[in-house]
């Protein structure tokens, strides 16, 4: 497990919000995960790439708390939340899109925001707000989002997990299933999202897309991590390496199952 | 022409079908527990009024204000221990353990109470009378108010459901009870939440049955539990308004069938149920398929 | 495995011999044994392997005790009309299947209890056969009492042994594997080109065999034939508790749980109602914590299998403990 890159000395003194410590995740008898290991500090957007099956969607459920780890811990805000409940981890602002959407297909767009400020923390964060931030919505607020299309959902995704005023955003996929333009203009929103000192942890299968926002990144492969650092400091050769396994620059790891 | 008079009379039960099946339809499409002691709960309820009446001597119309909450409450503690726990393991097994739960019941009543039918006398002259339209239909007075009854109570729940915030989580939870946890909600808190309904409206039921009808010990299963089960096939999963024309269809197949042969009462609803499950499974006022 | 059949073999001579050291009392409830026995293995190859959740298997046992009840009434010897009322009961299965093939788990189990019901309701308009009160079995055999109970106690016998063998070896052959693969999952089993809806037909098709014989056997053994108490949902709730009790998906389950029921029986029989809430009670408090009910108890502790079907498989180092999944598909990694 490589140590963080870039993170020195005047930061040391920042604690990390989120820290994973050797995670190991089974699905039944398949490995998912293998000693997975990250940091994440506030304010920073933190994405982490990989193939299909490597693991990530994995990580972030683990994160989320939708899936029991059978080895390692979760450390978030100081606290160890490995084995509270995810709706109590959502109630203490970590917050997730999940993979899909999700969303609640019989309510409409206004009920699935209301939902998800159910139990929100304070914070600049309102159903008001989402309506600015995406112009279309509020004409259509009472439109059953099982009619949207999936640009759509996935911004009504956006704004439940964000009126719930989140400390740190989980982003699972966003761009999965959707057109290259809708993904886009998706990930060119960030930014106005994370003014307000979020912290974003995402799951990427695009990584052009994750390297245009993230600040830091870590890649897997087959449940154990190739690669970490932050975007400047990786060239994309080093990145393919890892994301595809290619011999010479993958990252120690135990070796062994958890191939799909 | 006495047959509009049965006809009639089988709307208006239906009414009180269709209450009965509520609480069924919203375990199953909150939860997707098919609760098969549904009507054995409404029996229990019927028997709670009875013997509260017993020991407190009030009225028969005020047993409701007793046993209601007391059922809703016991609706959120088996929820949340029993089935709750059977879920977590899977469907087969909440099969397994409310039909378990039903025949315990049954025959915890058998033993404790005994097999004798028993009924909730109204008591009030007033309401145990009927009322003509000329000179072939009479309608108890106390059929129309059960009716009554039904229509306010599934308009009640229908509101509930749509407008507060409960209502709307009860809602996402059903849609999507995983998404529901990453919004901060205990889907198990809600969940009992749904049982307490499903379990007041179904004592509400029993109670209102008690006073039109008999209860006995097995009125649960024999009687009850394929009514319900019956009015949400026929009216489909999904609309609180499609149960209530479920509940209509099934008194008025009923009543059909009893013209036809008195006996025949309970074979025609039955038939007509069935016929629905073969060729219309999701209903006839369809919102979901369910095959 | 060789000592399985050999103590299987052994067992049934000694079974058999029973009518000519025990007493006619004993026959009768070892009848009544042999009756659990075979609808509860019946019941456990419907929920168990085809995961399909009866609540109306009574409309075979009731189905089974009227078609004998009419072969005797039309002179036929209803030891005879056994076997009759068993291929029947199959025939009969067929349409009732295609009635309640599509519906799925609680609607399937309400499905089966409405077309039992229904079939009671029908059965009751003919008064030739009894019609709401019932009627005794109009030509029994001229024997004596003692030897028609031993005659019973054999058909019983035989009944049982033929259910236990039938699942055993269909399930062994490629009906087994689907089941199994079914269970696993479904849309692979039939990408694959396993015909899962026969398959299902299929348990659906013996089952109704199965407690069609077990009904018939009850009304040789009562002689008599009333409806409310051969169409009685009781018989699903005995057949569905002693399964679940002795171990659902196990074939040695349905035994172990019929000797519970059987104990269970004989000590509460003064107490009326109590043994079926006790049995129901455990029944709830064991398909929560014991899936695999008390066989698997058993199974897990001493690693025993009497009826090899299924495989173990071994995951070493995971924690320790035999990882043992009965009847799954094994992943490899």
């Amino acid at each position: 497990m490589s140590e963080p890159n870039g993170r020195g000395a005047p930061e040391a003194s920042r604690r990390a919000l989120l820290e994973v410590r050797d995670l190991t995740v089974h699905h039944g008898q398949l490995r998912a995960l293998d000693h997975v290991s990250l940091q994440v500090f506030p304010g920073e957007v933190y994405a982490i790439i990989g193939a299909n099956g490597a693991g990530k969607s994995t990580l972030l459920r683990t994160i989320a708390g939708l899936h029991q780890p059978t080895e390692g811990s979760i450390v978030y805000d100081g606290k160890d939340v490995t084995r509270v409940r995810p709706e109590r981890r959502a109630t203490s602002g970590v917050v997730m899109v999940p993979e899909g959407r999700r969303l609640f297909g019989s309510l409409t767009v206004e009920e699935n925001l209301q939902v998800g400020a159910t139990y929100a923390r304070k914070g600049p964060w309102t159903i008001e707000r989402v309506y600015e931030l995406f112009g279309w919505m509020r004409e259509r607020r009472n439109q059953r989002t099982a009619q949207l299309s999936g640009g759509e959902q996935q911004s009504v995704a956006i704004g439940r997990a964000l009126v719930a005023n989140p400390r740190m955003l989980l982003l699972d996929e966003l761009s999965l299933g959707l057109a290259p333009v809708v993904v886009q203009r998706i990930y060119a929103m960030l930014p106005q999202i994370l003014a307000a000192g979020l912290t974003v942890l995402l799951v990427e299968q695009d990584v052009s897309q994750a390297l245009r926002v993230a600040t830091h990144l870590q890649c897997l492969l087959e449940g154990h991590t190739t690669l970490e650092g932050r975007p400047s400091d990786v060239t994309p050769a080093q990145v393919e390496a890892a994301y595809f396994g290619l011999s010479g620059a993958a990252a120690a790891g135990p070796s062994g199952e958890g191939s799909q | 022409m006495a047959w509009v008079n049965d006809i009639i009379q089988g709307i208006l039960i239906g009414g009180l079908y269709a209450l009965f099946a509520c609480g069924l339809s919203l375990m199953f499409g909150v939860m997707k527990v098919v609760n098969l002691a549904h009507g054995d709960l409404a029996i229990i309820g019927g028997y709670i009024a009875v013997g509260v009446i017993a020991v407190t001597h009030i009225p028969v119309l005020w047993s409701f204000v007793i046993v209601v909450p007391l059922m809703a409450l016991l609706g959120y503690v088996l929820q949340r221990t029993v089935i709750q726990a059977s879920l977590d393991r899977s469907i087969l097994t909440t099969l397994l353990v409310t039909f378990g739960l039903s025949v315990v019941i049954e025959n915890g009543l058998l033993e404790f109470v005994n097999a004798d039918s028993h009924s909730l006398g109204v008591g009030n002259a007033i309401i145990t009378s009927s009322f003509s339209i000329g000179s072939q239909i009479t309608i108890p007075y106390l059929l129309l108010l059960i009716f009554a009854v039904a229509v306010v109570v599934l308009l009640g729940l229908q509101y509930f459901l749509s407008v507060s915030r409960y209502g709307r989580l009860i809602r996402a939870v059903a849609d999507d009870k995983e998404a529901a946890q990453l919004s901060g909600i205990d889907y198990r808190h809600v969940f009992g939440i749904a049982a307490a309904i499903a379990f007041g409206t179904v004592a509400l039921a029993g109670i209102a049955y008690g006073m039109y009808s008999q209860f006995s010990p097995t009125t649960g299963t024999d009687t009850i539990l394929l009514f319900a089960f019956a009015a949400v096939v026929i009216g489909g999963l999904g609309s609180l308004w499609g149960t209530l024309l479920g509940g209509v269809v099934l008194g008025v197949a009923q009543a059909v069938g009893a013209q036809i042969n008195s006996s025949d009462q309970l074979l025609a609803g039955y038939i007509v149920f069935l016929a629905v499950l073969v060729f219309r499974p999701q209903g006839l006022v369809a919102r979901g398929a369910q095959s | 495995m060789a000592w399985t059949g050999l103590g299987a073999l052994v067992v049934v001579v000694v079974l058999a011999l029973f009518p000519y050291v025990v007493g006619p009392g004993t026959e009768t409830i070892l009848v009544q044994a042999f009756i659990i026995l075979t609808l509860a293995s019946m019941w456990n190859l419907l929920a168990g392997y085809a995961g399909l959740v009866s609540v109306g298997q009574q409309a075979f046992v009731g189905l089974g005790a009227y078609f004998v009840l009419i072969l005797n009434v039309h002179s036929v010897s209803m030891f005879s009309a056994l076997p009759v009322a068993a291929v029947g009961c199959g025939v009969a299965a067929l349409p009732m299947w295609w009635l309640v093939s599509r519906l799925r788990s609680g609607y399937f189990a309400i499905a089966t209890w409405v077309l039992a019901t229904t079939i009671l309701l029908i059965i009751e308009k003919f008064p030739s056969i009894g019609g709401g009160t019932g009627m005794s079995l109009p030509h029994t055999p001229n024997l004596s009492s003692a030897v028609l109970e031993a005659y019973t106690y054999w058909i019983g016998l035989a009944v049982t042994v033929v259910a236990l063998l039938a699942v055993y070896l269909l399930l062994r052959g490629r009906l087994g594997l689907v089941l199994t693969a079914i269970r696993d999952d479904e849309v692979a089993a039939r990408s694959s080109g396993a015909r899962v809806g026969l398959a299902r037909m299929l348990v659906f098709v013996v089952a109704g065999i199965g407690c069609g014989a077990a009904g018939a056997l009850l009304a040789i053994s009562q002689l008599i034939v009333q409806p409310s108490a051969v169409f009685s949902v009781q018989w699903t709730a005995e057949m569905a508790f002693a399964v679940i009790i002795g171990g659902l998906g196990t074939i040695e389950g349905p035994i172990l749980g019929t000797i519970v029921y059987m104990v269970l029986q004989q000590t509460l029989a003064s107490y009326n109602a109590w043994y079926l809430i006790i049995l129901g009670l455990v029944a709830m408090v064991v398909a929560i914590f014991a899936r695999r009910g008390l066989w698997g108890l058993v199974d897990d502790h001493l690693h025993v299998r009497l009826f090899p079907v299924g495989y173990w498989l071994w995951t070493p180092g995971s924690n320790g403990r035999r990882g043992v999944i009965p009847r799954r598909g094994g992943r490899h990694s």
